[in-house]
Formats: structure tokens, sequence, C-alpha cells
């Protein structure tokens, strides 16, 4: 609908328009090149040693194993567990803090249009800084021939990920005015998540399965 | 057009608005008069949907305002005590949202941003950002978001607070200008615009309806005799004798005198107007008259009067001065 776009756009726009959205891609980056070149580095090590030692008759190592797994799967996931926050802590705190919530709240928008809005707003952004990554698989695809099907997998489930955690960022925004709070239940609480995924390991329960 | 009946808003415990009720006809503006806490925002936030009320019922143009939400706020324009804008859009992105969210069609965006703008006196800033506009910027594309889809209904929140005074006789302009085609409940501290830019007033203390009428109705309401202010040659003496005995006169009291002139204040009972009377008396004896006018309770003793009396108190002060 044409009100969830105008939320979508407006959200983007002050995104671009605050030193956040360029804060956060570049940490992203950043450490998304420092882990790209550790791993590729280390992948190449470790195929010249192979190599070196006429293969052994094992399968030629993956470059999937090597250097997608830890970065998608390892690194970013805790990652994003500190950068999400810093992108959806501003969500509704602003609005309620700067007093345009009464606009919203008193223009024809359903409660659902606002959230949808706004939410597909930090998703574009989130589908931004995904982008940024694939820059790096770009670069592999070129030199090497990695697997592309659990490439996309990875990448689908990082997507679902950060939507997940997006949605609970929001939702902590929309709690408070002040934004530092918002930030900080946010990461406090994706901690915990996260957390609980190491536990479960020595349980039987499922809620760890649910990140990974 | 707004009708607002048995409205209730609590905050918690606090009891914010107690069994409110009014209407505003369409076409007509509606000052919004009270000391500060006396419930008057909160009023304007549940007419404008931006919360329930606790109990009661308030309709907008026919809608009611829990029940039919998003037909009661496509036909209202609301201008809250802060205008709410976007620090980081500038006036004209910030207007183009406002106009999406409110309803405007793709097509008529642009034409009526650029009327809205003119109107409002802010296209001379149309690319500055919001949050770097003066006060008086603010407070113009604050009421121009709230006009920008061409309302029906209009609610303004202390729309000249902290303007300068050309700026608010040209707020004044603008408002009285709407007044006809849209309906306008505004609340104000500022009494003398009050009677410059509405018909009709809604005096609210501690969350409950102290007085409405027009502002005349209520200055004979509260004032319980009329008073007329007469200019006269000194010596007043042997005039105040004969004001006097001008029937229906309760009584008279020179106010201040100079150059050779005095002013006498004379009370007379409610309703009967006896400045002919009075008129006569001066120039049949003789006496230089060179000013005669009725005086009453400004607006703002009005005011004073319903906001820090309680009604009992009133009520004995009303008969006390009907005995004298």
């Amino acid at each position: 609908m044409r009100n969830i776009m105008a939320m979508a756009e407006k959200e983007l726009q002050a995104y671009f328009h605050s030193p956040i959205a360029y804060l956060v891609m570049t940490v992203y980056t950043v450490i998304c090149g420092f882990v790209f070149y550790s791993s590729t580095a280390f992948f190449a090590l470790q195929s010249l040693r192979m190599e070196a030692q006429g293969g052994m008759g094992m399968p030629p190592l993956s470059l999937n194993e090597y250097v997608i797994r830890p970065i998608l799967g390892g690194v970013l996931t805790v990652v994003l567990l500190f950068l999400i926050p810093l992108i959806t802590m501003r969500l509704y705190s602003e609005e309620k803090r700067s007093g345009t919530i009464e606009l919203l709240l008193t223009s024809p928008l359903t409660d659902m249009q606002i959230i949808m809005g706004k939410y597909l707003g930090a998703m574009i952004l989130f589908a931004i800084l995904e982008a940024l990554t694939f820059l790096y698989f770009t670069v592999l695809f070129i030199y090497g021939n990695p697997n592309a099907k659990p490439l996309i997998a990875n990448a689908l489930g990082m997507l679902l990920y950060g939507g997940a955690l997006m949605a609970l960022g929001m939702w902590f925004s929309a709690f408070t005015k002040n934004q530092i709070i918002a930030g900080s239940v946010g990461l406090a609480a994706f901690l915990l998540l996260y957390l609980l995924d190491w536990v479960s390991a020595y349980s039987q329960s499922t809620v760890g399965q649910v990140m990974s | 057009m707004i009708e607002v009946e048995n409205l209730t808003k609590r905050y918690g415990p606090t009891l914010a608005v107690s069994d409110v009720s009014f209407t505003v006809q369409k076409g007509e503006v509606l000052g919004f008069l009270g000391p500060n806490g006396a419930g008057k925002t909160t009023t304007m936030r549940v007419i404008t949907g931006f919360f329930p009320p606790t109990e009661g019922k308030v309709r907008v143009a026919g809608y009611d305002v829990v029940e039919q939400p998003l037909e009661a706020k496509r036909r209202t324009g609301y201008l809250p005590e802060t205008p709410p804008l976007y620090p980081d859009m500038t006036v004209v992105e910030y207007l183009t949202f406002v106009a999406r969210i409110k309803g405007v069609p793709h097509r008529d965006i642009k034409t009526r941003l650029d009327e809205i703008m003119k109107k409002c006196a802010v296209a001379d800033m149309r690319n500055r950002q919001t949050g770097k506009l003066s006060k008086g910027y603010r407070q113009r594309v604050g009421l121009a978001q709230a006009l920008i889809h061409n309302p029906e209904v209009l609610v303004l929140d202390e729309p000249t607070a902290g303007l300068d005074p050309k700026q608010i006789i040209e707020t004044r302009e603008l408002i009285k200008g709407l007044a006809g085609q849209h309906t306008v409940i505004l609340s104000t501290h500022i009494l003398p615009e009050v009677s410059k830019t509405c018909q009709r007033v809604v005096v609210i203390n501690a969350g409950q309806v102290v007085a409405v009428g027009t502002p005349d109705e209520l200055m004979r309401r509260l004032q319980g005799f009329e008073t007329v202010l007469v200019t006269v040659e000194d010596p007043a003496a042997a005039i105040i004798e004969k004001f006097q005995r001008v029937g229906g006169v309760n009584w008279v009291e020179p106010r201040e005198s100079h150059d050779g002139r005095v002013t006498l204040e004379v009370h007379s009972e409610k309703e009967k107007d006896v400045r002919a009377e009075l008129a006569r008396a001066t120039v049949e004896s003789g006496w230089k008259l060179y000013e005669l006018k009725t005086s009453g309770l400004s607006l703002e003793e009005i005011f004073l009067k319903l906001t820090t009396k309680d009604l009992s108190e009133e009520a004995a002060a009303k008969t006390e001065i009907a005995t004298n």
C-alpha cells in the first residue's frame, strides 16, 4: 500500500541523512573484509600445504567450509547482535521523543501500516548491508569455485535471522522514548538469545536450534 | 461537526478530563480556553484520535473516532503544541510525506504543495531542512501540514505560541480566513485573540467544562451588572448626583480625571442599557460629554473568574451583587 511505501521511504531517508547508516555499513564491511581476508588467506595456506603433501587422497578443500561459513554463519551472526540494535533503536524512540508520533497516530494510517512501513525501511537497509558482503563472495567466484547453492541458502538464512532480530529490536524501540535504552535492551536480549544457543548444546531444548 | 459527549480520560490514576461535552458547528471557530493542565491538549488529542477516551464518545464529521478512526482522521487536520516536524527532511520532502500519508491523491500532491506553501508563507524555505528553520517558520510549516489535505475539521493547539506580534497577526488572519469552509477548534492562552477570531468559547478548568458561550454571553453571565464609562467635564459631584437619579443606576464612581475631565464608572442593573439616559442627562444639564462607552469584564477577568473560583463561591458572589 502506498502508505507503507511512504513510511519506508521516510525511514530510509532518515537513515541515510544521519550518520547511522554509514556507520553501520562501514563497521560491517570492515569486519567482513577482515574476516574474509583471514579466512581466505588461511584457506590458501591450507590448500598449499595439502598440495605439498600430495593431496593425501582427500577431496579438495571446500571454499564454502573455510570461507563462507565462518563469515556468514559465524562472525557476522555475532556482529549483527551488536549492529542491529543500532539500526532499530531509533525506529519508534525517535518518533516518541520528537513528538512526530503524534503526526503518525493522528493521520489516517492503521497501526499495521506504520509497523510494516518502518520494518520495510529497516529491512531494506539490512538488505543493502547483506548486498555488501556479496562483494566479497563475487571475488571468491572469480578466483575460486565455491558452491553457489549453499551460499544462497546461507544468505537467505542471514536475511531471515536479521529480520527476526530487527523485528525484536523494533518492538523494544516502541517501549521507550530513549534510544539508548531501546538499543541496550535490544542488545541484552539478543545476547541472551545467543547464549541460549550455547547452553542448548548441553541440554535438549529446541530454543537453541532457532538461532544458528 | 465535532461532537464531544461525556468525554472522560484517565492517565492511570489521574483524571485528566471529566465528563466534558460540547459541540462545534460546521464552519464555526471555537475557542478552547483554560489554564495549563486543565485538559485542553488531552481533549484535543482524543478528538484527533491520538488515544481513545476512557469513557464517552467523540464524533468528527459524523464519524466516531474510535469506531471509524481512518474516516475521522482523514477529515481532521491537527497542529499540536510542538509542530511534529522531521528535522532531517526539507520542507518540501516533509509536506510531500504528510500529503501522502493523509491520502492526498498522487497527481494532486505537487499542486497542493505549491498552494499550501504559498498560503502559509513558507515557499521561500522550501528546500531548507525543517530542523534549521526559525520558530515562526516551523509553526507555519506545522500549519501547512494540518491544511495540506484540505480537512473539514482543524484542531489547533496554541497556534500562535512563540510567534512575534507580526506573525501572530498573520496567523490570526489565516485562521479567520479558514472559518466557514473549515470547522476550527483552537486552544489558546492569548485571550484578546479569542475575541478576535472565535465565535464561541468553551472554558475548561481542572478537566471540566466551566462555561460555554460567546464572549459576550459569558461576560453578561458573570458580571451581574452592566457598566458604562462616561467621560465628562469636571466638576463631577453634581453629575454624579444626577446620574444616580437616572432610572436603573446602582452606583456611580469616579475612576480617573485629568485635563479637567473625569471618567465615571456607572453600574446599572443587568440588561438595562442606561447609556441614552446618561447622555441625555448630561447634555440637558449643559455639561460637556466627551466619551460614553459600555465596559465590562475583560475576557481576562472572565477567564480568571471562571477558573479561580469554584462555582458555589461564584453563585454567592452573584447574589451579593444583585442585592446591593
